[in-house]
């Protein structure tokens, strides 16, 4: 028998009875991150396959909303620092040991690639935003018209990012592969939370960001082509993402004992249902199978497996979030 | 830092010193004590521990800190400079002990070993007031330091050395 009692006072917010200091805005913005990594991945890779014309929604239409992700992600990020106003100093200086420094590098490339990608399609969109019949949305592509007349310098970056749009592909791809997979790292490189702490969490979270991409063109797309495609290409990462799941929750059950009792919050423990019917079930197997009816030829609505797999891809950061900062070592 | 478990009485004059010397915000503290109890009826032991951020060798605070504020001084001390912290959590999720914690004023904030104070020649405040003197502080790189003979000669423990981070506060026993 071993027990431990606090003699002191510590009931410092967020650190008892076990650290929690992240939650909703951090596991929300790792899912728009993931989200928005997922779709500029399509977007640049079927562009520089010279498919653009035969996945119309992916490559011009889709990398608008990434930009919108990225700044909802950017505002949640900097709500939830404590020390607001010297957010600058992140850009003081690069860190290569801190995935949070890199990270916050990225962004602000994926940032500034994912605005101009949709400026440089611009005529695209206000076809898309017509023949879906959102009309209140003419004033997006109307203040970018008014703008490019107005303004030379924009003009200038627009029409130069259009003639070099496949040079900025390989780097938007680069990023956007780097986005993905930092989401996951970012929480693996910390050795105080076993369950964070294993190296197939960056891959996983890769697989899982691109899944919710390419679900969201699923949803979105009016190109049926186009749809069956990512369908296809979407259960491929499904599988993909179960046999990590099950590869981690391997690993951490052959792992010494804090490692097991991580694994442990999803065997038993308190995070069982949550991950294993809500994510697992609704959020990755009721998807896949919806989506192999429908190639049999069933008809099922594209945006239900849609937008089971994106709940399920938030469902999956806000458990690994929690559940995370509930692993510890006992000290 | 080397601290005899069985000397220690657990009066808490430790963590009182830290909040004065350092002014440490109401309700906050950098060092507290734990009651461990072990064995079973009626073979039982009991010892106290005084626990503050363990200044480790391989630091996950300061590698996981994105704007270099966490950061390790001369002689070994981790420190945090305010003007640099942005208040991210990062190195409190890093940390297994939790030692840190965010100020009231929203930087992140935890045990300096009263730098302050060392550079002067003297103890930590905790170090200096212990009425049992169950604390030592000093110069683990130096062979011939009384902490160094201590640790060398006296059975010691660490906390959660399966963390991999090397901390440099010994508990003897």
């Amino acid at each position: 028998m071993e027990e431990k009692l606090l003699v002191t006072a510590r009931e410092i917010h967020g650190l008892y009875p076990h650290v929690h200091i992240w939650g909703f805005p951090i596991a929300t913005y790792l899912f728009l991150g993931g989200l928005a990594a997922g779709i500029l991945l399509f977007a640049t890779i079927y562009y520089i396959k010279g498919k653009e014309d035969e996945m119309p929604f992916t490559v011009k239409i889709a990398p608008l909303f990434t930009f919108i992700f990225i700044m909802i992600g950017l505002l949640l990020l900097v709500y939830d620092l404590h020390h607001k106003l010297y957010v600058w100093q992140l850009f003081t200086t690069f860190r290569i040991e801190s995935p949070m420094s890199w990270g916050a590098w990225t962004l602000v490339g994926v940032s500034i690639f994912s605005l101009l990608w949709p400026l440089s399609y611009i005529d695209d969109i206000e076809e898309y935003l017509h023949e879906r019949g959102w009309k209140r949305l003419d004033w997006i592509t109307k203040f970018i018209r008014t703008l490019e007349h107005k303004c030379k310098i924009f003009r200038f970056i627009v029409l130069f990012f259009r003639k070099h749009r496949k040079k900025f592909a390989y780097i938007l791809l680069f990023l956007s592969i780097i986005l993905g997979i930092y989401t996951g790292i970012l929480l693996s490189a910390f050795n105080a939370h076993p369950l964070w702490n294993n190296s197939i969490l960056g891959p996983l979270f890769l697989t899982s960001g691109v899944s919710t991409g390419s679900a969201f063109v699923m949803w979105l797309s009016n190109n049926k082509k186009e749809r069956t495609r990512m369908s296809v290409i979407d259960m491929a990462l499904i599988a993909t993402e179960l046999f990590f799941i099950i590869h981690m929750i391997m690993g951490m059950q052959a792992g010494p004992e804090a490692f097991q009792q991580a694994a442990h919050l999803f065997l038993g423990g308190e995070f069982t249902v949550i991950f294993w019917v809500f994510f697992v079930g609704f959020g990755l197997v009721l998807p896949f199978i919806l989506e192999a009816m429908e190639l049999k030829g069933f008809h099922i609505p594209p945006a239900l497996p849609a937008i089971l797999v994106l709940i399920g891809g938030f469902l999956f950061r806000m458990i690994m979030v929690y559940a995370g900062q509930m692993s510890e070592y006992p000290l | 830092m080397a601290i005899e478990v069985n000397k220690c009485v657990g009066c808490a004059d430790c963590v009182v010193a830290c909040q004065t010397e350092n002014n440490v915000p109401h309700g906050y503290s950098r060092d507290w004590i734990v009651e461990i109890a072990r064995g079973e009826y009626p073979d039982l032991y009991m010892h106290f521990e005084s626990q503050r951020c363990n200044h480790c060798d391989d630091t996950p605070c300061v590698r996981t800190c994105p704007t270099g504020a966490s950061h390790i001084i001369e002689g070994g001390i981790v420190k945090v400079t305010h003007d640099e912290c942005i208040g991210c959590g990062a190195c409190i999720e890093a940390c297994p002990y939790d030692a840190r914690y965010f100020h009231p004023e929203g930087y992140v904030d935890k045990c300096t070993f009263c730098d302050h104070r060392v550079a002067d020649g003297l103890d930590p405040a905790c170090v200096s007031v212990c009425p049992t003197t169950c604390m030592h502080f000093g110069d683990l790189d130096d062979p011939d330091s009384e902490i160094s003979k201590l640790i060398r000669t006296r059975e010691n423990y660490t906390l959660i050395p399966e963390a991999g981070t090397n901390p440099q506060i010994f508990y003897l026993k």
